[in-house]
């Protein structure tokens, strides 16, 4: 529970070794590097730009060359793939990546150029095949296309739209015989015509032929028709045979497929140690790194860096007013939602990390939210056996949430127990189908039923919900004390609680009020009385003081009423807990219309019983999904809006420490046998 | 034949479970598809968003399950799934009137967080870490869908426990 130490670094070594210098830091992974020397006369920082775009076009060309592979090589993915998280590789194998490394940065570039070429050849073939479109009405023509005649005929080939028939175009050019007509071909759409005529009629048989809208075929040859489609089709043939030539040479290269996605992260992981080259402050001879380090890893970086290089290392605690890193230390049981704490935002520079606090909380309410036994139970077993198979290899974030879903699975088994919910009433329905029990319910809450008793559920909502803005109250306090802003820890902490706590009591000695949660509490005048008097003192204490920035009395007063007002955030954000009953109700109720249905559609005998399985696994399958999903947002959502709002700001900035920074794989450390 | 009012007890109650469903419902339907158009639109640009654009689509579609729930409790109540069938006029009439917060506000709160569903998704395809707050902007309408239910619950709970 608590937040990593951290001081400021400042590494001063000489050129010659920055280079096995900066790849110990980045092996290391503790330093978060950053520019704070000024440049001078002395000391300036190097353009890297160019290099890491260099660095940055082969990781862009890899990328593309994995994609081209994955287009022409299907390779089956598991489903579970994605929890796998990275590949392990030995720190020998990513130091003979060196000896690869040219060989496929050209591999890539062959694959690419073998992906142009099959683009290129495609476009071709394309047009062929548009030719061969065009062509084909007239492939029974014997005779070029741009055939214009002899010596003292005229000939015109073409298209007419629509069809034609032999009498009806004989017809139309009657007066210019002798002439010679032959239709090609016709379809509905056009007819395609050869007509031939003496040269002295050649012009007036032109002009009858475009009045019936004549026009030229859309594409010209020397040869005739047939000749030119056979030839186009010995093209197309050979073009194909290209592309699947192509096609051949990068299913051969798919094999470098783990390599490209190794130059990737390779040079990732320089293009990372360029931008830090590029925030070194460097004169002549030595460079000057600075930055921020955990506390705890210090020494060994210290002693393993002085141990071989000739350089001086200081370490200084941050000044006040820096913007010094977040790193988050917690134990097995807060850990898990670190990731949710950085959803909202890291603790800021005087603030408490809260995980601890909200891991108390958090399963709990979640197990509220789903209660039932039965879908926590499997969410439990799904995470835990996900956790168990890949315990080693997990991404870390990833290992966090799915750690997350199995407490809060664990807590749902218990609240479902509790609430007497085990895929809703399905014992229930199974006993009194098959083996006719008439003794219900089999299986008995260890605490009540909600849908039974939902004012109880309610009671039990608000009150846990009144606990938990306190316990948020409680954590302002802690903090204002860390801040030695003892002053507040009266004025805006413990005056609301004891307001709150006061309102609570009197508004519980109300039959009314009492009356309406079921509860049975008989508190004495005397108590009432005295917190009557604390909830009006602390009231004053409240108008008197929460408007203590303003130095005008009368705005002091306001501020201080506006404030008083803000008790009837308290009031909604208690009734705001009541979702607990009703994402509770939900889950409940779906359950057992699923029951239900399944009890009255299926039944005994083979069919019978094989419909209500069914029914039963789908149904559940929906309603799982849909509700962890629901219980998932709104804990998510008291956390960060009813809880966080007591005491919680955030602001912080996440530790980004200088690392190997990869995608597809890990690159195993042996720093420990190393030293 | 005499016309007996108390015979109208049973349409009344069953009115109001079919306009929880069927307001909530609608609502939930029209809000789910309007993230779902939105979410396209995201995915066609980073398959990779899939996971966290599809619980911003979902968001909208708790309110279409709590106006179900609704009916499915009055139906218990009122003897079309278990329970007594023998309804007032005056009982009937009560169980209607239950049944229309989650009715109405079940309708135009979908919308609404539909909306801010829509808007967030838009977060997330600029802002991917910022998905955390983002999701939180369509929960704070869902609030008041859940009062609306609560509302509804412990009403017709009360209800049936009248003896009118």
């Amino acid at each position: 529970m608590a937040k990593v130490q951290m001081q400021r670094i400042y590494i001063y070594a000489l050129n010659k070794d920055r280079k096995p210098i900066l790849e110990k830091l980045q092996r290391f992974g503790v330093v978060e590097v950053d520019d704070i020397i000024p440049e001078d006369d002395i000391f300036n920082k190097a353009d890297v730009s160019k290099a890491k775009m260099n660095f940055e076009k082969n990781i862009a060309a890899a990328r593309d060359a994995v994609e081209v592979i994955e287009r022409y090589v299907k390779e089956k993915k598991s489903l579970l793939a994605s929890l796998k998280g990275k590949k392990d590789i030995s720190i020998e194998e990513y130091d003979n990546f060196r000896h690869k490394y040219s060989e496929t940065v050209q591999t890539a570039g062959r694959i690419l150029s073998y992906e142009k070429k099959i683009a290129e050849i495609k476009a071709e073939i394309n047009r062929l095949e548009a030719q061969t479109e065009m062509l084909l009405p007239w492939t029974s023509l014997d005779i070029p296309l741009n055939f214009s005649g002899t010596k003292h005929t005229r000939a015109f080939i073409g298209c007419l739209p629509k069809e034609w028939s032999l009498e009806d175009l004989y017809a139309e050019l009657a007066e210019y015989m002798p002439l010679n007509i032959d239709i090609i071909s016709s379809s509905k759409d056009q007819t395609c015509i050869f007509a031939l005529c003496s040269r002295t009629n050649a012009d007036g048989v032109y002009e009858a032929l475009r009045r019936i809208e004549f026009s030229l075929p859309s594409i010209s040859t020397n040869k005739a028709p047939a000749e030119q489609l056979n030839e186009i089709r010995l093209e197309l043939n050979e073009k194909r045979k290209a592309v699947s030539e192509a096609e051949k040479a990068i299913a051969e290269l798919a094999k470098f497929k783990e390599d490209l996605l190794f130059l990737q992260d390779y040079e990732r992981i320089r293009v990372d140690k360029y931008e830090v080259i590029g925030r070194l402050a460097q004169s002549k001879n030595i460079f000057i790194l600075t930055g921020y380090i955990p506390v705890k890893e210090k020494a060994k970086l210290e002693a393993d860096l002085a141990s071989k290089y000739l350089l001086a290392i200081e370490f200084s605690d941050p000044a006040d007013d820096e913007d010094v890193p977040v790193l988050l230390k917690n134990n097995w049981f807060a850990k898990p939602l670190e990731g949710v704490l950085e959803g909202f935002s890291l603790p800021g520079k005087t603030e408490l990390d809260p995980s601890m606090a909200m891991a108390l909380f958090y399963y709990m309410l979640f197990g509220i939210m789903l209660s039932d036994a039965g879908y926590g139970l499997i969410m439990a077993i799904a995470c835990g056996f996900a956790l168990l198979k890949y315990r080693n290899s997990m991404e870390p974030s990833l290992k966090n949430s799915i750690t997350m879903f199995f407490y809060c699975g664990i807590s749902t088994v218990f609240w479902g127990f509790m609430f007497g919910s085990f895929f809703g009433d399905v014992i229930d329905v199974i006993a009194s189908v098959y083996f006719g029990v008439t003794e219900l319910p089999v299986l008995k809450p260890l605490w009540f039923v909600p849908m039974d008793k939902p004012m109880a559920m309610l009671t039990f909502s608000m009150a846990l919900g009144l606990v938990h803005l306190m316990f948020g109250l409680i954590m302002k306090v802690v903090q204002l004390v860390r801040q030695k802003d003892y002053i507040a820890i009266i004025y805006d902490a413990l005056s609301w609680f004891c307001l709150v706590i006061s309102c609570t009591v009197l508004l519980l000695s109300m039959e009314m009020i009492a009356e309406s949660f079921n509860l049975n509490l008989t508190i004495p005048p005397l108590v009432t009385k005295i917190f009557a008097v604390l909830a009006v003192v602390s009231a004053l204490i409240i108008v008197a003081t929460n408007g203590r920035e303003s130095r005008n009395p009368f705005k002091r007063f306001l501020k201080g009423v506006y404030a008083l007002y803000g008790i009837t955030g308290y009031l909604s954000d208690v009734l705001s807990y009541s979702r607990l009953l009703a994402l509770g109700l939900a889950t409940g109720v779906i359950c057992n219309v699923v029951n239900k249905m399944a009890s009255m559609a299926g039944g005994t005998g083979v069919v019978g019983t094989i419909i209500f399985i069914l029914i039963l696994l789908v149904g559940h399958a929906l309603n799982i999904a849909i509700n962890v999903l629901g219980a998932y947002v709104h804990t998510i959502r008291l956390n960060y809006v009813e809880f966080f709002g007591k005491f919680y700001e955030g602001g912080g900035r996440a530790f980004n420490p200088f690392k190997m920074k990869t995608k597809y794989y890990k690159v195993k450390e042996r720093i420990e046998n190393e030293v | 034949m005499k016309f007996d009012i108390n015979s109208l007890g049973i349409v009344l109650a069953l009115l109001g479970a079919a306009l929880a469903a069927f307001g909530a419902g609608a609502g939930s339907a029209k809000g789910v598809g309007m993230g779902g158009e939105a979410a396209a639109g995201i995915i066609t640009e980073d398959p990779s968003k899939f996971s966290k654009v599809l619980i911003l689509q979902l968001l909208p579609g708790t309110q279409g399950i709590y106006g179900f729930l609704i009916a499915f409790i009055t139906f218990t109540r009122i003897g079309v799934i278990g329970g007594d069938s023998d309804i007032s006029f005056a009982k009937g009439l009560l169980y209607l009137f239950a049944c229309l917060p989650m009715a109405i506000v079940g309708y135009a709160s979908a919308i609404r967080q539909a909306r801010a569903s829509v808007a967030s998704m838009g977060v997330l395809a600029k802002k991917p870490e910022a998905f955390g707050k983002s999701m939180l902007l369509p929960i704070m309408v869902e609030t008041y869908a859940i009062l609306a239910l609560l509302v509804s619950i412990l009403a017709i709970f009360g209800v049936s426990s009248l003896n009118i």
